[in-house]
């Protein structure tokens, strides 16, 4: 069996609502953050695929893009976590409600 | 001359504004001052353009700038300097320059002393730009500013409600009024495509009768109002509630006129429409009877003068009505000045007399105020027309109008009301000045009015003796506008009977007037005597019941229909459906605020919800696209 675009699809959708549900259910920001990754690389992966299904590279350079934000965006996160995390000595989601409306 | 035209326009908005600055804070004597000085600047150009015009010069036309310029609408703000608005130019200088020095000494101890001025001069600028500007745009701006203006000052003291009062009901009553004036504004643009004077008076010869008696109809209904005719009367009376030299000035000499200048102003159109200028000379003298028989038995010294100047209005409509245009104006001008002479003497009574107003209290005035009591008996003969007076020769020249173009009934009303008005005017004289000095009984110590106030009335009381002798100048200068129809009787015998026995008959009403209530016996009305009692006396004391139905079949039914509207249509539906509206948002802000925890798992489970929404709706359109002729099919197939 040729493994052919749907078969990436699948990858990517599967993929996709692992990431939601992680995004959902996780209290823990680390994981959060993992979850988040998950979601991104998912997409990346339907970039990816599309783009060789087409033969146009477009959709592996945003590929690259989302890479380098996701990365970005990692790092940020990571700090403000150090930060929270030096400050109140949890990184639990149900702790942060300062922004109660 | 232009400058000339700017200065006499602009500097009362100038005097005006510059009170304007000072309105907060104490009476400042300058301001008062200055504002005089500059309406008498205004009253020298007028002067300085009279003169030229009256030595043959070209009417002086200006074009200041575009006012509105869009498709074929063209009004300039444009001003003229003819033989008409030379004339009213003159009177409205004039009679404000007077009125204005004797406000700085009649207002002397008023806390409002800077207010008042911005507010006359202010009036005094709407005035020159109703009377001189050259189409009807600019004339119905100053129409509405005079109206503004006379609506702050009859309410300068607000404090007082039945001043507030007649305020509004002087300014209500006038737009009803204006409407009618804007109409007939309407009418004449559509059918001439112009409002200024000259190319609209031109077009109008060549246009269906009927719609220019709807023109002419709908223009006096806005001079009825602006000139209190009957049945929009009622507000000049009360208007008195306002300070003297305001009712001198507004309600005597110029404002009320104003509806006098436009029917003059229209004389070509009120000439092509005969049958209304006979409406109008009708409704004159109705008014001038009507007027004059509530003056009989008032008993409030400023609304008897009020009334006889509603009285005199009737007679200029009279005029103006039967095609006598100048005679009207020139009844205008002479009636400003007797008529604001005797407003300025009643001020000055009043004063006196502590603002005591019924003339039954005051009695015996002549020793202690000498010159106001000369003043008032000169602008009093001057009223009731007697030889050698202004008087004579407006007044009387209106009833040969009457009786050379054959409207005898119109001559014989206006005959009986000069009766009247004789009468009425001297029983205010020998009431105020003549008699037991009754005003002893309330402990009150009358006083000559100020030096410089009688000063500043004298040039009012030397026109209203002198004013007769410039008819015939007056006539050479304005029939170069106006239609020049001299009134002679033909023979001279009839000529002779009808002015010596008018003179008579007015003077047996002045004789009749002073023994009746010039003598020792008068004593303040009680309520008891037999012809307070009878039905006339009630009938005319209460103005024939008038403000009485108006309050009764208008402002009543009117306040009630106002009423259901406000509790029905507006509380039930359209507050109803706005309540409604902010409700609705109220209640889902209430319903889901829940959501707004602040927790961050929270959101991200409502975040992916939304996602999952809208990316099934997403789902959901595509394939409607995709698929819209089967859909289109299947629904047509069901009968949708």
């Amino acid at each position: 069996m040729e493994i052919g675009l749907n078969h990436y699809l699948a990858l990517s959708a599967i993929l996709f609502a692992i990431g939601l549900i992680g995004v959902m259910r996780r209290k823990n920001l680390l994981l959060l953050f993992l979850a988040t990754e998950i979601l991104l690389n998912s997409v990346n992966v339907a970039f990816a695929a599309i783009s060789h299904y087409y033969g146009d590279l477009t959709g592996q350079m945003f590929a690259f893009f989302v890479i380098a934000i996701a990365a970005s965006e990692v790092a940020v996160g990571l700090g403000l976590l150090i930060v929270w995390h030096k400050r109140h000595g949890n990184i639990d989601l149900d702790n942060m409600s300062t922004m109660r409306g | 001359m232009e400058v000339y035209l700017y200065i006499a326009l602009f500097a009362p908005l100038v005097g005006s504004l510059f009170a304007a600055l000072f309105t907060a804070t104490p009476k400042k004597m300058f301001t008062g001052v200055i504002a005089s000085l500059l309406i008498i600047s205004a009253f020298v150009s007028s002067t300085i353009l009279l003169m030229y015009i009256l030595n043959g010069g070209e009417p002086v036309q200006v074009e200041m700038m575009t006012w509105m310029a869009t498709g074929d609408l063209y009004i300039p703000f444009g001003f003229v300097v003819d033989q008409v608005s030379v004339t009213m130019m003159m009177v409205v200088t004039l009679v404000s320059s007077v009125v204005h020095v004797y406000s700085v000494g009649y207002m002397d101890h008023d806390k409002g002393f800077n207010r008042f001025f911005s507010y006359l001069s202010a009036f005094v600028f709407s005035m020159m730009v109703l009377v001189m500007s050259d189409n009807f745009a600019g004339l119905f701006i100053g129409w509405e500013g005079v109206g503004l203006c006379s609506w702050l000052l009859i309410g300068f003291w607000y404090h007082k409600e039945s001043a507030t009062w007649a305020a509004n009901e002087a300014f209500i009553m006038n737009r009803i009024a204006d409407l009618g004036m804007l109409i007939g504004l309407f009418l004449i643009y559509w059918n001439t495509g112009t409002l200024q004077y000259t190319e609209a008076f031109a077009a109008m010869p060549g246009l269906d009768t009927e719609i220019l008696a709807w023109m002419g109809i709908f223009l006096f209904i806005g001079a009825m109002g602006k000139s209190a005719q009957f049945p929009l009367h009622t507000w000049l009376a009360d208007a008195m509630e306002g300070p003297t030299p305001v009712s001198a000035l507004i309600h005597a000499a110029t404002m009320v006129t104003a509806g006098v200048y436009l029917v003059v102003r229209a004389n070509p159109l009120f000439d092509l429409i005969p049958h209304v200028g006979l409406f109008i000379a009708s409704l004159g003298a109705f008014v001038a009877l009507f007027a004059a028989s509530m003056a009989l038995v008032n008993r409030d010294m400023k609304r008897i003068i009020a009334y006889s100047t509603l009285s005199q209005l009737g007679y200029m409509f009279v005029a103006a009505g039967l095609g006598a245009y100048w005679v009207a104006l020139f009844h205008l001008m002479a009636h400003a000045f007797f008529k604001a002479l005797l407003f300025l003497g009643a001020g000055n009574v009043m004063h006196a007399m502590h603002d005591e107003l019924d003339p039954f209290k005051m009695g015996g005035l002549k020793k202690p105020m000498k010159w106001t009591f000369i003043m008032m008996t000169l602008a009093s003969v001057a009223l009731a027309g007697i030889y050698p007076l202004a008087g004579f020769f407006s007044k009387d020249l209106i009833l040969e109008v009457a009786f050379v173009d054959h409207h005898y009934i119109l001559y014989a009303v206006l005959l009986f009301t000069a009766g009247l008005t004789a009468f009425y005017s001297f029983r205010l004289v020998a009431l105020i000045f003549h008699g037991e000095e009754r005003y002893k009984l309330f402990g009150i110590h009358p006083h000559e009015a100020y030096k410089y106030m009688l000063i500043g009335m004298s040039p009012l009381l030397i026109l209203a003796i002198i004013a007769g002798s410039f008819k015939m100048t007056y006539f050479e200068m304005v029939t170069a506008l106006l239609p020049a129809t001299e009134y002679h009787i033909h023979s001279h015998l009839t000529f002779w009977i009808m002015t010596i026995g008018t003179q008579l008959f007015v003077a047996s009403s002045i004789v009749y007037a002073y023994k009746k209530y010039a003598n020792n016996k008068i004593t303040v009305p009680d309520g008891t005597s037999k012809m307070e009692n009878s039905f006339a006396y009630k009938l005319l004391f209460n103005q024939y019941y008038i403000p009485y139905i108006y309050e009764e079949y208008l402002v009543k039914p009117y306040r009630e229909l106002s009423t259901i509207f406000w509790e029905q249509i507006d509380l039930k539906i359209v507050d109803a459906s706005v309540d409604g509206i902010a409700g609705i948002v109220y209640g889902t802000g209430e319903k889901t605020r829940a959501m707004q925890s602040g927790n961050l798992s929270t959101m991200l489970k409502w975040m992916v919800a939304g996602t999952v929404g809208l990316l099934s709706l997403a789902v959901v359109f595509g394939l409607a696209a995709r698929y819209s002729d089967e859909i289109m099919a299947i629904l047509s197939g069901l009968g949708v």
